[in-house]
């Protein structure tokens, strides 16, 4: 089983490298939106707040950018069968998840660099607690995210589907999410988030372990 | 070790039309049946059904190994399957598709298997071209080596001469009857050639006759 996990994320993983297909879309996406921030806020003063949600926009609409096409290549490519016929739907579902998980955390790392390089009025004082909310974020966020694009894989209309479906879904993360990082630039202590590191683990936990046992059900017709 | 095939009073429908109802056969090692039936008859939706790929909308079917039910599950470890809609990695070269789906399977020593099987199919030389570069045939071909790295009990071939050249489809003929001495094969087909290899033959179209309660010569 983990041997075939691995397998199908270095597929992923290789075939990314040589299409581009997520990872372009992504980057581009990222520069696009940090610039529009920069311009629509030229010369204002932005609050660390505000700055502690707009990161997350671009975060959570990068996310929805790319990290559908893990599920969504395979339907459009009709390789689906190919791996339908080779393993387990579990080992797809966590072969999907570790891609998806290794690309949004190299966005974000690329992401928070461009803002930090970007937006003055972005200090953060407790790195710790910026951290731990970014990398407990990015794991709900990646987990929600596989688990709807193999949803929204089999539909017609998966472009629009996919953002309107995720938003209610990732709101609380992206809630908890927000806080965290506002909290890291009001200088709060690790210990005083445990209230929320909490919600962003066992958010992650419970998607995960929903997707692990639903994803039989959407993965064969 | 005794492999066995039930099918139990299969149908299929997709909303308000019916594709098929009440199948049933049973098949287990060195034996071999056709189906058969014009187009649109549910010939590809019936080989989907048995190799695991659809539910039925009613009925059952099971795979047993020595009396015992196999957990659907693990069904790919038996199946090979080859069909015209089975899609491979374009962006990937032949030998690049068989090592992907020999780890995914944990197929044991699968250097040499995948060696072996390439040059079965007569795609040794061109191993390390992407399936991109390859024509139908070829792709056919990558697609018969994909199905039988992992030596299946069970062989489906949907249209299994498609798309092949006169040597192609010899390798073919080799393959099925290699699969008969050792498994199970069912063929999707509407050609006489290929339907004389299989011991069995279903009718998809009788069979919706003898529903609706026409006489069937």
């Amino acid at each position: 089983m983990l041997s075939s996990i691995w397998a199908i994320f270095l597929k992923d993983l290789k075939s990314e490298l040589r299409t581009r297909y997520a990872l372009n879309a992504l980057l581009m996406f990222v520069v696009v939106t940090i610039s529009m921030i920069l311009f629509a806020t030229a010369g204002e003063v932005i609050s660390g707040e505000l700055l502690s949600g707009l990161l997350w926009v671009v975060i959570f609409f990068s996310a929805m950018s790319g990290l559908s096409r893990t599920f969504v290549s395979e339907e459009d490519r009709g390789t689906v069968i190919f791996l339908q016929l080779a393993t387990r739907p579990s080992a797809v579902y966590f072969g999907k998840l570790l891609f998806n998980l290794v690309l949004i955390f190299g966005i974000n790392f690329f992401v928070v660099i461009a803002y930090f390089l970007t937006m003055e009025g972005f200090k953060i004082k407790s790195f710790d607690v910026f951290l731990a909310g970014l990398i407990l974020g990015s794991l709900g966020l990646a987990s929600a995210s596989t688990i709807i694009a193999a949803i929204i894989a089999k539909a017609n209309t998966k472009g629009t589907l996919y953002p309107v479906l995720s938003f209610p879904v990732l709101l609380p993360l992206l809630i908890t999410a927000i806080n965290m990082t506002q909290l890291s630039i009001e200088g709060a202590k690790l210990v005083e988030t445990f209230g929320h590191l909490r919600i962003l683990f066992s958010y992650f936990a419970v998607v995960v372990i929903a997707s692990y046992l639903l994803f039989d059900y959407i993965w064969k017709e | 070790m005794e492999f066995k095939l039930i099918c139990k009073d299969i149908r299929k429908s997709f909303g308000r039309l019916l594709v098929f109802e009440s199948i049933n056969f049973e098949l287990t090692n060195n034996s071999s049946l056709a189906v058969a039936g014009k187009n649109g008859s549910g010939k590809s939706t019936l080989l989907k059904i048995i190799a695991g790929l659809l539910s039925p909308s009613s009925g059952e079917v099971i795979y047993q190994i020595n009396g015992k039910k196999i957990d659907k599950l693990d069904w790919f470890k038996f199946v090979g399957f080859v069909a015209p809609y089975l899609q491979l990695y374009d962006e990937f070269t032949g030998y690049e598709n068989l090592e992907i789906l020999a780890k995914i399977r944990g197929v044991k020593d699968y250097k040499r298997k995948i060696e072996d099987i390439l040059k079965r199919v007569n795609l040794y030389a061109r191993r390390n071209d992407l399936v991109r570069g390859y024509s139908s045939g070829m792709k056919q071909r990558l697609k018969y080596a994909c199905a039988l790295l992992h030596d299946p009990i069970l062989l489906i071939l949907d249209e299994p001469t498609s798309n092949l050249d006169p040597e192609g489809v010899e390798m073919v003929w080799a393959i099925a009857e290699e699969q008969k001495k050792r498994g199970i094969l069912i063929i999707a087909t509407n050609e006489p050639e290929e339907l004389k290899i299989c011991e069995e033959v279903i009718n998809l179209d009788e069979l919706k006759l003898k529903a609706k309660g026409q006489i069937v010569k």
